[in-house]
């Protein structure tokens, strides 16, 4: 087979998951009304979904702030505007950071988790089943799981970045004695409700629509046996990285570089 | 020399005139089913009738497409061309909302159990009931514990799927398949990996149920003595088609070869137990070394 017709037939491949994946999409968003009536399978879900990816994304701000505040301190202290410490930290948190990291965090620890699931319910034939007993999957797991990962992804980004700017504060006051009332001040004065926050927001919920997309996408595409569901799952993972970035430049172009 | 012979080697299937029961009313009618998944064909042409209120066995050996006939039944799967006419309803011609409408009225029960691995025993059997009725919660909890009891696992109710026995799962996803007193119940080969008594309980429960509940139901196996045994009428299918029909004993009297070593399990006959190969002797002395 020539090189031609490989890559052609790869091309209508990729066209042909592309509009699987948005009719899914669209299948998912017409299955969202049951969550009016039932909040509860909703609630469920941003437990599983948002809750339990507290702690690593706690943490993952914690240290990331740390770094940034030896980073920013070291090279601010050269010029004399060691003060602007807690700019740099707040800046890279909430426009960039926060949304990306926890974006890349969330694919990790509950974008993988949620295709694993949906894969394993294929496989193991609980939605055949479900369907056998007049309940829709769609309603009943797809839906559900989508919009816990809509609604988890900016409440756990700016989770993110709020523990980055005290783990930032821990370090450049707490350790390398910058003034306490110019860390924060500086940062007041800099920091942006609507230019910064809110676009850092906006990046947020972008990407957690993105990801959590392809998690519950990739689960019910998988091929049911466990090296479907196995591949399904790093696919999950690479896409959504590899989605979150290209977004996040594109995002980035659009909000702060006056394109 | 490898044989050039396609495996399995076709037959001609001697189709006898098919007319189940003549007096019942036929609840699901499957005319000229096609259905393939890629090159391969595994329905081609397929005329199955089954009558209302009987036990219908479809047997076959594996891979003869007997799962995906249910999925058919069932609104799963699209033919390529055919019906698939259940009540007078061609299946695949209901929109979503009928389609599940008609669900209700059927039950299930997958070869694994498909029970919910989050859900223990009570709540699964609950599932079907609490999802597509507005019952209070004392009466759902009295039906479950009904459908526990006919199939002898009421005392199982807190149990987690995972604490449960091959067979154990499979009883409880039974009682949940008709937990809405369906009309239809389909069984994907209920026999398989279960110990003698487990068997013996599901295939009494399969007729029991069937009758007591006035239901229809179809038994997709390939256990012959087991499926026989319960079932008023056998279809026999392989390559796509019915090959044999009938009930059982008039089966096992007259029957084609084809039939004959399916229904007694010899090696060898029409289905040949080599698969296509090189001469034994000439592979044994060298030639290829993979």
């Amino acid at each position: 087979m020539g090189s031609l017709q490989r890559l052609g037939r790869w091309t209508l491949g990729v066209l042909e998951r592309l509009g699987r994946g948005h009719l899914f999409l669209l299948r998912t968003l017409l299955a969202m009304g049951t969550l009016v009536r039932r909040p509860g399978l909703l609630l469920r879900e941003i437990y599983s979904v948002g809750v339990l990816s507290l702690l690593i994304v706690a943490v993952s701000g914690l240290f990331v702030g740390m770094v940034l505040g030896y980073q920013g301190y070291i090279t601010l202290v050269d010029f004399g505007a060691a003060e602007a410490l807690g700019t740099v930290v707040a800046l890279s948190l909430v426009r960039e950071l926060g949304p990306v990291v926890t974006a890349l965090l969330f694919a990790g620890r509950a974008g993988s988790a949620l295709t694993a699931e949906i894969g394993l319910m294929k496989t193991t034939e609980q939605l055949s089943s479900m369907e056998m007993m007049a309940v829709d999957p769609y309603k009943r797991v797809i839906a559900p799981r989508f919009l816990a990962g809509v609604i988890s992804m900016p409440l756990l980004a700016a989770i993110f970045s709020a523990v980055g700017v005290a783990g930032g504060y821990f370090i450049g006051v707490g350790v390398l004695g910058v003034d306490s009332g110019a860390y924060w001040s500086q940062m007041q004065a800099s920091v942006d409700f609507h230019e910064d926050i809110m676009n850092g927001v906006i990046k947020s919920m972008v990407f957690g629509v993105v990801a959590a997309w392809i998690a519950v996408f990739e689960g019910y595409d998988a091929t049911p046996t466990s090296e479907g569901v196995s591949r399904a799952t790093t696919r999950t993972v690479v896409h959504t990285a590899l989605a979150i970035l290209a977004l996040d430049f594109i995002l980035t172009g659009l909000m702060f570089g006056d394109i | 020399m490898i044989c050039a012979r396609r495996w399995p080697p076709p037959f001609k299937p001697r189709i006898r005139t098919i007319n189940p029961s003549p007096h019942k009313t036929p609840w699901i009618e499957i005319r000229d089913l096609h259905f393939a998944r890629g090159e391969r064909k595994i329905f081609d042409g397929l005329n199955i009738t089954i009558p209302q209120g009987q036990v219908t066995a479809i047997m076959g050996p594996s891979g003869t497409g007997k799962t995906t006939l249910l999925r058919l039944i069932g609104g799963q799967l699209r033919p390529d061309h055919g019906q698939v006419l259940v009540e007078g309803q061609d299946v695949h011609r209901l929109s979503r909302r009928a389609l599940y409408r008609l669900r209700r009225r059927m039950g299930m029960l997958f070869q694994s159990g498909a029970l919910l691995t989050d859900l223990n025993v009570f709540d699964n059997v609950a599932f079907p009931i609490r999802e597509n009725t507005r019952l209070p919660e004392p009466l759902v909890r009295n039906l479950v514990l009904m459908k526990l009891e006919a199939v002898g696992l009421r005392g199982a109710v807190s149990l987690m799927p995972s604490e449960l026995s091959g067979g154990m799962a499979r009883r409880v996803a039974l009682a949940r398949a008709i937990a809405l007193d369906p009309l239809l119940m389909m069984y994907d080969e209920p026999f398989t990996g279960l110990d003698p008594i487990t068997m013996g309980v599901i295939v009494s429960l399969i007729r029991r149920l069937n009758d007591a509940l006035g239901m229809t139901s179809i038994v997709v196996s390939h256990d012959v003595a087991e499926a026989s045994s319960i079932a008023d009428w056998v279809y026999l299918i392989s390559e796509g088609r019915v090959v044999d029909a009938g009930p059982p004993e008039q089966l096992r009297q007259d029957a084609s070869d084809w039939s004959r070593q399916f229904l007694e399990g010899l090696p060898d006959g029409p289905v040949p137990f080599h698969y296509p190969a090189p001469d034994y002797q000439d592979d044994l002395m060298g030639g290829d070394t993979r």
